[in-house]
């Protein structure tokens, strides 16, 4: 079975130390993790861990079951690219004399959606926001005018199909769980 | 400070972090503590002192041996055993125990103390991030910095430790919080996490799907492993073969789960596990795993496992579920509740016919390795004989917990048990040094059953100090040392498969019968089979600890034997 991206969605309650056990799970199979992302979610005092990984379907299944054993996890899901909307974002520090004389900023900005976030005498600090490929083409672009400093944040991710958690929670909290609530997907 | 606890539950009163837990292990029926103090759990042992009369306090010798002995106590009495360590050396030497709690299952709650949480994070004194260091070898852990969390912390650990799939939990206090005072409010038990699920439901159409996939094979086959026991299912799981007319073989940890003389039990299975579970593995049509993970010590190559079978895989953890295996049918949940879904699907059918293939195999594995193994007539001892020995004293009555090694095979492939709970080993892990301590803790959680810790010369050196706690709280175990002078298993690969280079399994040890002297245990040594039967009836028989080495044969290998890197069905005879 061939590797892919998957991206990995977990909601969790707020707990200290669940980052790094969940962070084990991956590094005790040996398994790189590409991106990842801790947030608040949709539902007050939930977390929402977005995590990117290229593995074969096979074994994101079996993460996935390794993350959910964990006590504080409430569920987690993964989506290939095509099933989900995600972005990056994007920060790329440049010399403003370097940029004013030699590149046109306004066609920069258009040509790659970039946002100029901080203009200063002796620095500009562009944003995007976007896919990896569109992220990284600016790099190269930059690059000749002395790319002082890029950073690129991970990736948030929404899950097309998804209709929020507010529901699955509600029968996560019932002392007798709704027997779909208890069901693990196949 | 405990009797007004005990009248006023309801009245707030004012405790220290260290009582509120002592009241909370109460609360949770804890009468059992092993443990070992130090600087960061004083206030806890200092509270402790005045609690002599509802919690007793076994002093081990090391905090591995408390954890050890904590889980020997679960795995005999079903219970949640309980460890108190204190911070840094305290609480790095429980680690080997919760790896080996975790990966077979036991329920255990460890205490550790941890600095003042001021400190936390400077390098103070005995300070080591112990929830880091132990989460992956944890079910859960958490470190309390506020004493009012406590009570619900404390029940939180309980519920987690005994839930689902059992495993250990470590609550790791630190200093301030076992001293500062708060207003108790009582102590709830917890009996619902909202992330938490520890039984998956049962899905009735996997229930039809597998009950019309085991009516329709002619070559079922079951096998079961400690989920039956942890379960508290053996009798749903004897209806369901019994209605079937399945064979059924166990693997280490399911081992006493059903009585071993059972009709339809066809032995262990594994590495070392009997020759026609293994075989015949690689033949049945429908294969049905109960309560088992398909450890690589049970499948050998998993590309030359079962190809040939739909697998049925019971579970309650569903991370179980096609980890090693591809099934074809999972049946999820509890087993307890799905096994009697099941049988009641059954239809009565004859298997009479695929059983007895079991026993014509069965019968050349006699023939071939257990005869001259049980009944040597001229040579050294076997460790054969001497489990079959203790078989005919015990009428397969005792709990045996043994150490790892050739003696643990051994021991399993020849024990008699006719209860459950009945073998104790560590079978995920392999730690060796756990029987001795894990006997401690298995005579304290069956009192009125006869303890036998079968251990090899070199593993119980590994933990031998745990003797000074046999002696100090007059357990009575009886500890039988199978004695063929070198680390047996690892000579018999080097034997096998490195051309006979021993390299550092002759080890030399001390005269035990000696050191047991030194604890004020009584003891002795045998080398000739004409004396083997009374030196075994005379440790039985002794009221107290008793510890016998038996100087068995130097070279003896353990078969049958599924090689490394070999399918089940290529298992050597010899
Ligand atoms: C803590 C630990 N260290 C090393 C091993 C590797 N090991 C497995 S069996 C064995 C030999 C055990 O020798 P002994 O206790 O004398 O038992 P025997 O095999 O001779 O019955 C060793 C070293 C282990 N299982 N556990």
């Amino acid at each position: 079975m061939e590797k892919q991206e998957y991206t990995i969605t977990v909601y969790t309650e707020n707990h200290v130390g669940l980052l790094s056990r969940i962070a084990i799970i991956f590094s005790r199979r040996k398994i790189n993790i590409e991106s990842l992302n801790t947030s608040p979610s949709e539902v007050d005092g939930i977390h929402r861990f977005t995590i990117v990984i290229f593995e074969t379907e096979v074994n994101v299944k079996k993460l996935v079951r390794q993350i959910e054993k964990q006590v504080e996890v409430l569920k987690a899901y993964y989506n290939t690219p095509d099933e989900i909307v995600w972005q990056e974002l994007a920060l790329y520090k440049v010399s403003t004399d370097e940029i004013a004389e030699k590149v046109k900023v306004e066609r920069l900005l258009r040509e790659y959606g970039a946002r100029a976030v901080v203009i200063r005498k002796d620095y500009t600090v562009f944003e995007t926001t976007g896919h990896r490929e569109e992220t990284d083409k600016l790099i190269e672009v930059l690059e000749p005018f002395g790319l002082i400093e890029f950073v690129r944040s991970a990736r948030v991710a929404i899950i097309k199909a998804s209709s929020g958690f507010h529901e699955k929670l509600r029968e996560f909290e019932a002392i007798h769980p709704a027997a779909d609530s208890l069901t693990i997907e196949l | 400070m405990e009797a007004i606890l005990e009248q006023e539950k309801s009245v707030q009163v004012t405790v220290s972090g260290s009582v509120a837990l002592l009241e909370s292990l109460i609360a949770e029926n804890v009468q059992t503590i092993f443990g070992y103090p130090g600087g960061a759990i004083m206030p806890i042992y200092d509270a402790l002192y005045d609690y002599n009369e509802q919690l007793t306090h076994i002093l081990v010798r090391h905090e591995q041996g408390a954890i050890h002995a904590a889980q020997g106590f679960a795995r005999a009495s079903g219970k949640t055993g309980v460890v108190f360590a204190t911070s840094g050396p305290g609480a790095t030497n429980l680690v080997t125990g919760l790896a080996d709690a975790m990966i077979d299952s036991t329920p255990v709650v460890c205490i550790t103390g941890q600095v003042f949480s001021h400190l936390l994070g400077t390098d103070a004194f005995q300070e080591t991030d112990v929830i880091n260091i132990t989460a992956p070898v944890t079910k859960w852990n958490y470190q309390v910095t506020n004493p009012e969390e406590i009570p619900a912390v404390l029940a939180k650990a309980f519920y987690i430790a005994s839930s689902g799939r059992p495993g250990p939990v470590l609550v790791d206090i630190t200093k301030d919080a076992q001293l500062k005072t708060f207003e108790w409010q009582g102590y709830t038990k917890c009996a619902h996490i909202r992330s938490y699920r520890p039984k998956p439901h049962v899905r009735v159409e996997f229930i039809d799907a597998a009950a019309a996939l085991i009516n329709s094979a002619k070559k079922p086959f079951v096998i079961f492993g400690q989920g039956v026991i942890l379960g508290k299912a053996e009798a749903e799981f004897k209806a369901f073969i019994e209605k079937g007319g399945f064979p059924a073989a166990w693997t280490i940890m399911g081992m006493s789960a059903l009585p071993t003389d059972h009709p339809l039990g066809v032995g262990m299975l594994g590495m070392h596990g009997n020759y026609a579970p293994n075989v015949l593995t690689n033949e049945c049509d429908v294969l049905i795993a109960v309560g088992m993970r398909f450890d690589d010590r049970v499948t050998g190559r998993l590309d030359r496992y079962a190809k040939q079978a739909k697998i049925i895989h019971l579970d309650i953890d569903p991370a179980e579920i096609d980890k090693m295996v591809a099934t074809t049918v999972p049946v999820w949940g509890d087993c307890k509740e799905t096994l009697p879904l099941l049988t009641e699907r059954l239809q009565k059918q004859d298997h009479s016919d695929w059983l007895a293939k079991f026993h014509e195999l069965a019968l050349k594995e006699h023939e071939v390795v257990i005869e001259q193994e049980l009944f040597p007539e001229s040579g050294q001892l076997t460790m054969g004989e001497v489990i079959r020995t203790v078989n005919e004293i015990t009428n397969g009555e005792a709990i045996i917990v043994t150490d790892v090694g050739q003696h643990q095979m051994v021991a399993c492939r020849y024990a008699k048990y006719q209860q459950s709970k009945s073998n104790i080993t560590s079978g995920g892990l392999g730690t060796m040094g756990f029987a001795l301590p894990a006997a401690i803790g298995a005579k304290l959680g069956a009192p009125e059953r006869q303890v036998i810790a079968v251990i090899g010369d070199g593993g119980v050196q590994m933990t031998i100090q745990e003797l000074g706690t046999i002696m100090q709280s007059k357990v009575p175990v009886k500890i039988l040392i199978l004695n063929n002078q070198f680390l047996g298993m690892v000579r018999q690969w080097q034997q096998l498969f490195h051309d006979k280079r021993y390299s550092f399994v002759n080890i030399e040890s001390p005269d035990f019968v000696q050191v047991a002297k030194g604890y004020y245990i009584d003891g002795q040594k045998v080398s000739e089979r004409a004396s083997l039967r009374a030196a075994l009836e005379t440790m039985l028989a002794h009221q107290d600890a008793y510890l016998l080495e038996v100087m068995v044969g130097k070279e003896n290998n353990v078969f049958p034997m599924v090689p490394q890197g070999c399918g089940v069905a290529e298992i050597r005879l010899k």
